[in-house]
Parts: C-alpha cells; sequence; structure tokens
C-alpha cells in the first residue's frame, strides 16, 4: 500500500512539473535563436563574407550551432572574436587575417557603362543607378566589404581608403608608435 | 561624515586622514604647482596685422560653419564671413578687412597635427569695420531673447578655453532658474595670466558684461571668483564694480590658490558649497558660469556692436626671449606672435596651446591662434616632462587619489584603460575625469595618466561609432535580404500562375498560345 501511494505520488508530481514545464515552453517560447542574435549583434556587420558565410547573420548562425570557429571575422578582428569567446564560452583563438584598413568603394562614373551589377552585389543597398545610367555609391553607407568590384565587367571600381578626417581622430595609447610626426626638429617655418 | 572618515581612516591603519581628502568648501584634491606667471605684470600689447590671416571654420565645440563669401571677395572687419549650421554652433568673423584669398584646408592647433576647412585672409592695412551692427547701450531695456540672438551673431564661444558656444548657456528656463552667475577670474594654468590682464586694464568691460549675462539670465547675484595669488586684479575688480555702482549685487569672492581651481564644477563647488551632479549641468543647480574674457567679449559685442574678432593670449614658455600678453586678431599664425616675443628659430621647440597642465602639444607649428588660444607656450624639448619622462611600474601609493578633484581613482581606472578594459573603465567613472592632469603631476612613477583616459575615451566614443554603423548596415542588409526574399516570391507566385493558366488554355484551345508565350518569356527574363 506503501509502495502504491509513492509511486502515485512520485508520478503524480512528475507528471504536474511535466505539464507545467510544457505549458512554459509555450508560454515563455523565444523566437529564433537568442546565441545567434547576441553573436550577430557583436559582429561589424559589413556582410564581406571573408568568414566563408554569405553574411554576418549565417554566420553568427553557424558559430552559434558550433560549426564554425569563433575566429573568423576578419573586420571584427580581435575585439570581435574575443567577444564571441566569451559568449560561447569556448576559449579565444587568435584571428589568423589581419583586417585590411577601412576602404570605401568609388565608382570612376565616366567608366561605368551602367549594368547594375554592382548594385545587385552590394550587401547593403549602398549602390544607387539604374540600368544604362550612372552608378554611384553612397559613402555614408559603404561598409568596404569589396563585393562589387568582382561583378564589374569593366573594372570602374576602386578601393580607396576611407580618408582620415579630424573629427574622428582620437588619442593612440602612451608609449605605442605615435603617428604624429613633431615638426619641431626639421622643417620649422616662420611665417 | 567626519567621524565616518575618522573611522574608515583608522580602518586603513591609522596613517591615513581621509578628511585631508574634503577640505571644506571646496572641492577635494587638487594640486600647487609652480605658479610660473612670468607676464603677470607685462601689459597687453597690441599685435600688428599679420601678412595672412589663416582662419578656421570651426573654434567651438559642435559642427562646422559653412562659408558665405567666395575668395576673391572683400571683406570688413568683423563681417560674418561663415554662419553656423545647426544649434551647436558659432559663427566665424572676418578679423580684419581685406581680401579672402583662397578657402582650403589648413594645419589647426590640434594635437593630430591634421587639417580643417579655413579660410585664409590677406589684410589690406585699412581695417575698416563693418558697422552694420548696431549696439545695444541700453541692454537693460532690451528683451534677453535680443541679447541672446546678439551673443550668438557675434560667434562667442567660452574663452577660459572649451569653446563652447556662449548663447546656449544663456536661456531664461523656467525649470531651472538661475541664481548666480559666476565669472571665472581663477586662472589656475600655471604660465598663462591673459584672464588676469583682461581683468586689470578692462576691469569696467569685464563688470559690464557680467552684467549682461545677469540681465540675459535674469541672475540676482554676480560673483566674480579671483585666487588669491593675484590681489592687484582683486582691488581692480572691486573698483571696477564700484565705479558702476553694482556693489549690491555683484561681489568679488577671493579663494585660496589650488590647482584646478578654474574648472567649471570645481569653481562652482568652490564658491557655492554645492556640486554639479555627474552628468548634469551647472544650471542645473541654478548657477552659470563664465570665463572673465568672454564677459568682455559679451560686453564688446553687445554694447559696442563688435563680433568676436581678437583675444588676449599669453606667449611664454623657457624658449621665449621675452614672453608677453598679446591681443592678436584671431587667425594670426602662431610663428608670427612668438616673432614678436623674439622667438624666431623654432628647431628643437615644442610649442603647447593652452597651459601645461592642461595644454596639448603641437606637432605642425604653422598654425593660426584660435579662439580657444589663452596661451602659446614654446617649451625647449628637452625641458618637456612628458618627452624625457620614463614609464614605471605603479608603486600603488596613491597619490593620485588624494589630489584627484572628482573623487576617482586613477590607477586603477589607468590599468583597466591600459589592458583596453574600456567597460571596467566607465565604471570607474571615466568619463567624470576632467583630464585637469594633477594625478600625472603628482605620479612618482611618471605614469602619463591623463593620456591613458584620453585614449581610452576615444576608444570608447569610436567603438560606439562602429556599433552604430553597424547597427545601420544590419538594418539595411536584413531590408535587403527581405526585399529578395519578397520579389522571388512574386516571381514564383507569377510563374506558377502563368503555368496554370496556361495549362488551362492548352486545354481549352491550341490557337491562343502566343499570349502564354510572351508571358513565360517575360517571367523567364525576369526570373534571369
Amino acid at each position: 500500500m506503501n509502495i502504491l501511494m509513492a509511486v502515485l505520488l512520485l508520478g503524480g508530481l512528475a507528471l504536474a512539473a511535466g505539464i507545467v514545464l510544457a505549458v512554459a515552453s509555450r508560454v515563455f517560447h523565444v523566437e529564433g535563436d537568442p546565441m545567434m542574435e547576441r553573436i550577430d549583434a557583436v559582429l561589424p556587420q559589413t556582410q564581406c563574407g571573408q568568414c566563408g558565410y554569405p553574411g554576418c547573420k549565417p554566420y553568427a548562425t553557424a558559430v552559434a550551432s558550433g560549426e564554425a570557429d569563433v575566429n573568423k571575422c576578419v573586420p571584427g578582428g580581435e575585439r570581435a572574436m574575443l567577444a564571441i569567446a566569451d559568449l560561447m564560452g569556448v576559449p579565444p583563438k587568435e584571428v589568423e587575417e589581419e583586417a585590411a584598413p577601412p576602404m570605401l568603394a568609388y565608382i570612376r562614373e565616366d567608366e561605368c557603362i551602367g549594368c547594375t551589377l554592382c548594385i545587385k552585389a552590394c550587401p547593403v543597398d549602398a549602390i544607387i543607378g539604374a540600368p544604362k545610367q550612372y552608378h554611384t555609391v553612397v559613402e555614408s553607407h559603404c561598409t568596404g566589404c569589396t563585393l562589387c568590384v568582382e561583378p564589374c565587367p569593366v573594372d570602374c571600381i576602386d578601393m580607396l581608403s576611407k580618408p582620415e578626417v579630424l573629427e574622428e581622430w582620437t588619442w593612440s595609447a602612451p608609449g605605442k608608435a605615435s603617428l604624429v610626426k613633431l615638426e619641431g626638429d626639421s622643417d620649422a617655418r616662420v611665417a | 561624515m567626519p567621524g565616518l572618515l575618522e573611522r574608515l581612516g583608522g580602518l586603513f591603519g591609522g596613517g591615513v586622514d581621509l578628511r585631508s581628502l574634503i577640505s571644506p568648501g571646496g572641492f577635494p584634491g587638487g594640486v600647487h604647482p609652480a605658479q610660473m606667471k612670468i607676464t603677470a605684470a607685462s601689459p597687453i600689447v597690441q599685435s600688428p596685422l599679420p601678412p595672412q590671416l589663416i582662419l578656421p571654420l570651426k573654434q567651438h565645440i559642435g559642427q562646422i560653419c559653412i562659408p558665405i563669401v567666395e575668395v576673391g571677395d572683400h571683406v570688413l572687419r568683423g563681417q560674418k564671413v561663415a554662419r553656423s549650421q545647426g544649434y551647436v554652433s558659432a559663427p566665424v568673423h572676418a578679423p580684419t578687412s581685406g581680401t579672402v584669398l583662397a578657402i582650403e584646408e589648413h594645419a589647426v592647433p590640434h594635437p593630430s597635427g591634421m587639417g580643417r576647412q579655413c579660410m585664409i585672409i590677406e589684410p589690406d592695412g585699412l581695417d575698416e569695420a563693418d558697422q552694420s551692427m548696431p549696439s545695444l547701450c541700453d541692454y537693460l531695456d532690451e528683451d534677453p531673447a535680443i541679447i541672446r540672438e546678439r551673443i550668438r551673431l557675434s560667434g562667442i564661444v567660452g574663452l577660459g578655453g572649451a569653446v563652447f558656444p556662449t548663447f546656449i548657456k544663456m536661456l531664461r528656463d523656467q525649470r531651472h532658474p538661475i541664481e548666480t552667475v559666476i565669472l571665472n577670474g581663477v586662472e589656475c594654468e600655471p604660465f598663462l595670466t591673459c584672464d588676469h590682464r583682461v581683468m586689470l586694464e578692462h576691469g569696467d568691460s569685464v563688470v559690464r558684461g557680467l552684467n549682461v549675462i545677469m540681465h540675459a539670465v535674469a541672475a540676482k547675484g554676480g560673483i566674480i571668483a579671483i585666487e588669491d595669488n593675484k590681489p592687484d586684479a582683486v582691488d581692480a575688480m572691486r573698483e571696477a564694480i564700484a565705479r558702476a555702482g553694482f556693489e549690491a549685487n555683484i561681489e568679488v569672492r577671493v579663494l585660496p590658490t589650488r590647482y584646478p581651481q578654474g574648472g567649471e564644477k570645481q569653481l562652482i563647488q568652490a564658491v557655492t558649497g554645492r556640486q554639479v551632479p555627474a552628468g548634469k549641468l551647472p544650471l542645473h543647480i541654478g548657477v552659470i558660469c563664465q570665463n572673465v574674457g568672454t564677459a568682455k567679449a559679451i560686453h564688446d559685442a553687445v554694447c559696442m556692436g563688435k563680433p568676436l574678432t581678437e583675444r588676449v593670449v599669453t606667449i611664454s614658455g623657457d624658449a621665449v626671449p621675452h614672453p608677453a600678453n598679446i591681443c592678436a586678431r584671431i587667425g594670426t599664425p602662431m610663428p608670427f606672435l612668438l616673432a614678436q616675443c623674439g622667438l624666431r628659430d623654432l628647431s628643437g621647440v615644442r610649442l603647447i596651446h593652452g597651459g601645461p597642465m592642461m595644454g596639448e602639444r603641437l606637432p605642425r607649428m604653422n598654425v593660426p591662434m584660435v579662439k580657444s588660444t589663452n596661451g602659446i607656450l614654446a617649451m625647449r624639448a628637452e625641458s618637456l616632462y612628458s618627452e624625457n619622462a620614463q614609464e614605471e611600474p605603479c608603486i600603488r601609493c596613491g597619490h593620485c587619489v588624494e589630489v584627484c578633484p572628482v573623487g576617482l581613482v586613477p590607477n586603477e581606472l589607468a590599468w583597466h584603460c591600459r589592458n583596453d578594459q574600456f567597460d571596467r573603465g566607465q565604471e570607474y567613472d571615466l568619463f567624470d575625469c576632467i583630464e585637469c592632469g594633477c594625478c600625472s603631476y603628482v605620479c612618482p612613477s611618471h605614469i602619463p595618466l591623463v593620456h591613458y583616459f584620453r585614449y581610452a575615451k576615444g576608444q570608447v566614443a569610436h567603438i560606439e561609432k562602429e556599433r552604430a554603423f553597424a547597427e545601420l548596415s544590419k538594418a539595411r542588409s536584413e531590408a535587403r535580404d527581405n526585399r529578395l526574399a519578397r520579389e522571388q516570391a512574386e516571381r514564383a507566385a507569377r510563374r506558377s500562375k502563368v503555368r496554370k493558366s496556361g495549362a488551362a488554355e492548352a486545354a481549352a484551345d491550341a490557337s491562343d498560345d502566343t499570349e502564354a508565350g510572351t508571358s513565360g518569356a517575360e517571367s523567364g527574363e525576369k526570373a534571369s
């Protein structure tokens, strides 16, 4: 009798717990993969494909499922790698390729034939134009991913290094080789 | 409070008196660097006009101005040559009459050594003034909004060095009524004496300028704060107040000399005993603070109709044979000013823009003086501490903690900044640092603490900017993916429709196949 009571009691508890869990999984259901979202949020969103995946979100999905390594994002560099490794709880890995300095695509308009192939290739819709019309790159939207260079049949797209402007200048760390050259010793001039 | 501090001090081995960290009625910490005010007794001399004036189109915190004159145009002194865009901005005026030679990029006084859009003006030597702005002598009868607009149009910014557009502070706000206007005549930086000389020689303008500010913000009281190392300035200001008959509502407050008492929040704490909370403005506690030079510029703009085209600069430093206080036109090249003080050969010399504690070393020599230039120090490279000191490990002496005027823990903060742990740095209130340099000054291991904080602040701003750009790119990329998916779905729908209708028509009648053929070709073309 006692055994029957114990079995019923435990079985009943297990059933109740199961129902609670089943309800909770419905009520608190999260759409999508939260880990993928969090990894996607630390990626630089250049959509450049240097990781071997067609964009940042596919790479984030691959990392979240454990399929891809954490060190594949080239433009994200060490900072993105450390953030992903931290999220995934795996040891950090050296980023193999060094990121190129920030670049912008530039279309030499007098050579453009208006084929729209670069417009189709741009992952962030940063190129405007229409068939048989000149195309141009919207500077403020270009991520410098270089994906538009390859499809151009007349090779009229250049990747230019992003101009350094005073507003975006920041102090370099103390002790690091300073890029600022002092004028005091060489070409001191008196106006 | 003192009892608690005593007990806390006891916990740390008894030797530390934490009460010494909070001085009564003042801000904590601070240092007493050698004053080096060698130009304190030199009267202001007027600089001649240079052969060319280089006028940067941005000399304030905020957005760059847009030129409104063209190359080749003749301009008059005080004529507006670039208009402000956006709210936080101040227009630029021609410093003298002459011809606009070029509008191009030129080196500006900035630690990066980079250039910015500048207007180059060749003076014609006549110095004709633009008389179009009438003076508002009876400013007490004017609407404060008109005075505020006049200050905005005159291009006046904070001349203490922060160059924040002044008109923004001059707001009558019902939620934050201003009780007191504090004029900052502290000038706590070593070497600099321009504010000191302005108080001595233009005392009446300063007092009247303060009165204009008080009227504009409807403040009842005005306080002119001066450190006790300038007794002559104290007397001069008291006399000027008596001459103007403002004894009832303007007073001079003499403060014990301590660096960085001239910092806005530090001065307010020293004068009123109240702290401006982190992330808030002085107006939130009913105070506004202006530099004495700004007050003079306000007087000139309102009472004399003269926009900001000149200012007083201290030229000093151990490489300068004849240090001086010079009143020069904005845009005068620095080598031209140094030559007037006897320094012509700039080899082996380092230029510092501002004072020795907070100023920035300039990598380029041929730069103009701007609205923020309160001092130009020419130092011999061998006497420059930052170039010759070797950074050594922190010995945890805690001097930096004792002297920090905002109560930060600079050694811990620098540790996080050095290791690029900017989140931890922000937990240690990185952005409350005013970069006064007290911690670097006292550090026995010569750690450039402020440099670490400037580095970290820049990196945080950079990371935030990248983050914002990534968000934008992500949104654009997602919108594109959605559009492609939608287009594909539409194409698929059209194709299946064509196939269905084609099949139906073929079953009904084989004669009507031309239409299906064309639409099939059309959808095929689109699919490619």
